[in-house]
């Protein structure tokens, strides 16, 4: 008997004899708080920051004030060409290893925890936002939702290959539990938050 | 681990409770972690709530999982994924090794996966020629010094930065007596960025899977798990049966506990839904029984089974806090440990569901809801059955249980007990009693309670009165 016949027969015999029905999940995520204030609030808390813009133009400003231009920095928005590159989104990945920024745009951010879903339609390569040096995403103020509750209602049956929820920058606190930024992953995040 | 002598864990945490100022630190440590897990939960308040779902959705599971195991093999089939079994940790390591060498891999990289501790993986693979780093820093930081994990989620929880610094000098070549966790992390980062570059197969292990749609979700703050799996030609991903759920929409549930009640994070930075290759490349699932099917079977304990280790337990646990994880002798220590460890071996882990005061805090905390100080009661209760306890303890257990059941036998024994501790107490208070050697002996009273009962009842007293 192969060793997959023999797990399932076994578990099959040994399983619970009643079964245990499902709960109702339309109950939860009922939270009452002003989303935006609290998405703002807990990105800051985790280490992440946050501009707010008006539009592309600005995020445009923003990053030509704050990051080295003559480094390397990708995006997947064609509206940033001028700051940043587009064609590498079928390179090999290693190739990515000396970016300093990637900036892309996230579906939608959830309130409780800062975390903004992306997927592989909107990453390019899904290396990039962690092999960068910095990591920028783009999201929309309007999308912002209270709980995972409704990130899991607005997922729905979306398909992809690959998709992620990202908090803040990459960290560790493994050594005597100190924080510090930037473990392997991005060493900063700012999200722009758009109109 | 496997092959060395087992130390109790009594005796490894009197071993570890010598340095006393140490132990402090350990215990203030794991209890701010505990600290910050309650300020997290208490921002939400549907927190009981959300417990109580999972809870029942984890029972759902127990209940189902043979279907939910077979639609979500199918699922995955569909998204282009390659499935394997394991009937034990061995079966493990052979698929893991049989993939390596069909991609002629010698060097792989790892994120954490407790499983992969379980199943003795790495050493393992070392005794075929292959290498593995782990990269998440605290495995990393163990991995170096050759030591297990302490802790499933703070692998390095019981060190300090001056033995991180210590073993970095040493391995990484990083300057002597700089403790900055800062600078020891940025070091780190070097010289596992270039691991990552260069590996062509990459481990994780397997936070959630989904029946509904094949896909798993794996859960970091360093982003580890990422970095070698989207640069390697080869993802293998290891999990327990246990770790499935239904459907997407239940991740909403579990998202929002794990990270919550592991380190009062409102979430982990994170959490990655691996569904399809990427083209030209492959995704393994290692999907391993080692011996959860039989826990399945043990009504009192299948709920062990609904653990998805966020390690609130040990944080919680007075006795995990000053004994340490190593005295655990398992990949999982701690309360939840102890109640998994039997079930892989009885005779080796007898002494670890004695390893706590039964104070219930475990289970207070618990986001999936397991009654974990009930579950070590009730071990207490099959190993001494199965005769797994040490001789003295059995042997006053059972001298104990006459005593008790006899009250002539109990009135002399009291007594005597009583003469004895007033009269001659260092025939009590020596090293071979056992209930001494932790602990001091009870002063004496003048007279039993049945002696002062038998004066003082209003029996006795009318008695006196007719007098």
């Amino acid at each position: 008997m192969s060793s997959k016949a023999a797990i399932l027969n076994k578990i099959k015999q040994n399983k619970p004899e009643f079964v245990s029905e499902l709960p109702d999940l339309s109950v939860l995520g009922s939270d009452q708080f002003d989303v935006l204030e609290k998405y703002k609030t807990t990105l800051k808390s985790i280490g992440g920051d946050f501009v707010e813009v008006s539009g592309i133009e600005e995020v445009k400003a923003y990053i030509k004030n704050n990051y080295a231009l003559e480094k390397r920095i990708i995006t997947t928005i064609p509206e940033l060409s001028e700051i940043a590159s587009l064609d590498w989104e079928n390179d090999d990945p290693h190739s990515l290893q000396d970016v300093e920024l990637t900036i892309i745009k996230g579906h939608f951010g959830v309130a409780e925890n800062s975390a903004i879903w992306v997927t592989d339609e909107i990453l390019g390569q899904r290396a990039a936002p962690f092999i960068a040096q910095y990591l920028s995403i783009i999201v929309d103020k309007n999308t912002i939702i209270p709980t995972m509750h409704q990130a899991y209602e607005k997922i729905g049956n979306q398909d992809y290959g690959f998709g992620t929820f990202i908090a803040g920058p990459s960290k560790t606190a493994d050594i005597e539990q100190s924080l510090v930024l930037g473990a392997h992953g991005a060493r900063g995040l700012v999200v722009f938050l758009v109109d | 681990m496997s092959s060395e002598k087992i130390i109790p864990h009594s005796e490894a945490a009197a071993k570890f409770n010598k340095d006393v100022e140490r132990v402090n630190w350990h215990d203030e440590t794991l209890w701010f972690v505990r600290e910050k897990r309650d300020r997290s939960a208490h921002q939400i308040p549907d927190w009981e709530l959300i417990r109580e779902t999972a809870s029942k959705i984890k029972n759902n599971v127990l209940s189902n999982i043979h279907d939910y195991l077979v639609q979500f093999e199918e699922n995955a089939l569909k998204n282009g994924v390659i499935v394997h079994w394991a009937a034990d940790g061995k079966e493990h390591n052979e698929i893991v090794h049989s993939i390596l060498e069909k991609h002629k891999v010698t060097q792989m990289v790892k994120s954490k996966s407790m499983l992969t501790e379980e199943c003795h993986l790495n050493d393992y693979l070392a005794e075929k020629g292959i290498e593995v780093i782990d990269s998440d820093l605290g495995e990393y930081i163990v991995q170096l010094r050759k030591e297990p994990p302490s802790h499933i989620v703070l692998p390095a929880i019981h060190l300090k930065k001056e033995d991180v610094s210590e073993t970095f000098h040493e391995h990484l070549g990083t300057e002597k007596g700089n403790f900055n966790p800062q600078y020891l992390t940025e070091s780190a980062r070097h010289s596992l960025r270039n691991t990552f570059l260069t590996r062509k197969a990459a481990l994780t292990g397997v936070n959630f899977a989904i029946a509904e749609t094949g896909e798993f979700v794996v859960c970091t703050n360093e982003g580890n798990a990422d970095m070698g799996a989207h640069l390697a030609d080869v993802h293998i991903a290891s999990m327990g049966f246990e770790k499935l759920i239904p459907q997407r929409k239940h991740l909403g549930v579990f998202l929002r506990l794990l990270a919550r009640s592991a380190t009062g994070q409102p979430i982990t930075t994170f959490s990655s839904h691996f569904k399809k290759p990427r083209d030209g490349k492959e995704i393994h699932i290692v999907i391993v029984d080692n011996g959860r099917s039989t826990q399945l079977g043990r009504p009192e304990f299948r709920n062990s089974l609904k653990c998805i280790r966020c390690g609130a337990c040990m944080n919680t646990c007075p006795v995990y806090r000053r004994s340490g994880g190593h005295s655990y002798h398992n990949a999982v220590a701690g309360p939840i440990g102890s109640i998994l460890a039997p079930n892989l071996d009885m005779s080796k882990n007898a002494d670890l569901p004695f390893a706590s005061t039964l104070c219930g805090s475990c289970t207070n905390v618990c986001p999936v809801k397991i009654d974990i100080h009930d579950q070590l009661y009730k071990w207490r209760q099959v190993l001494v059955k199965e005769g797994h306890t040490p001789t003295a303890k059995t042997a006053a257990m059972k001298t104990m249980a006459t005593v008790l059941a006899n009250p002539t036998v109990f009135n002399i024994a009291g007594k005597s007990g009583r003469f004895v501790m007033k009269n001659i107490p260092s025939l009590v208070n020596n090293k071979m009693n056992k209930w001494y050697d932790q602990r001091e002996m009870p002063a004496v009273p003048e007279e039993s309670f049945r002696e002062w009962y038998k004066k003082n009842s209003r029996a006795s007293k009318a008695k006196d009165n007719e007098q």
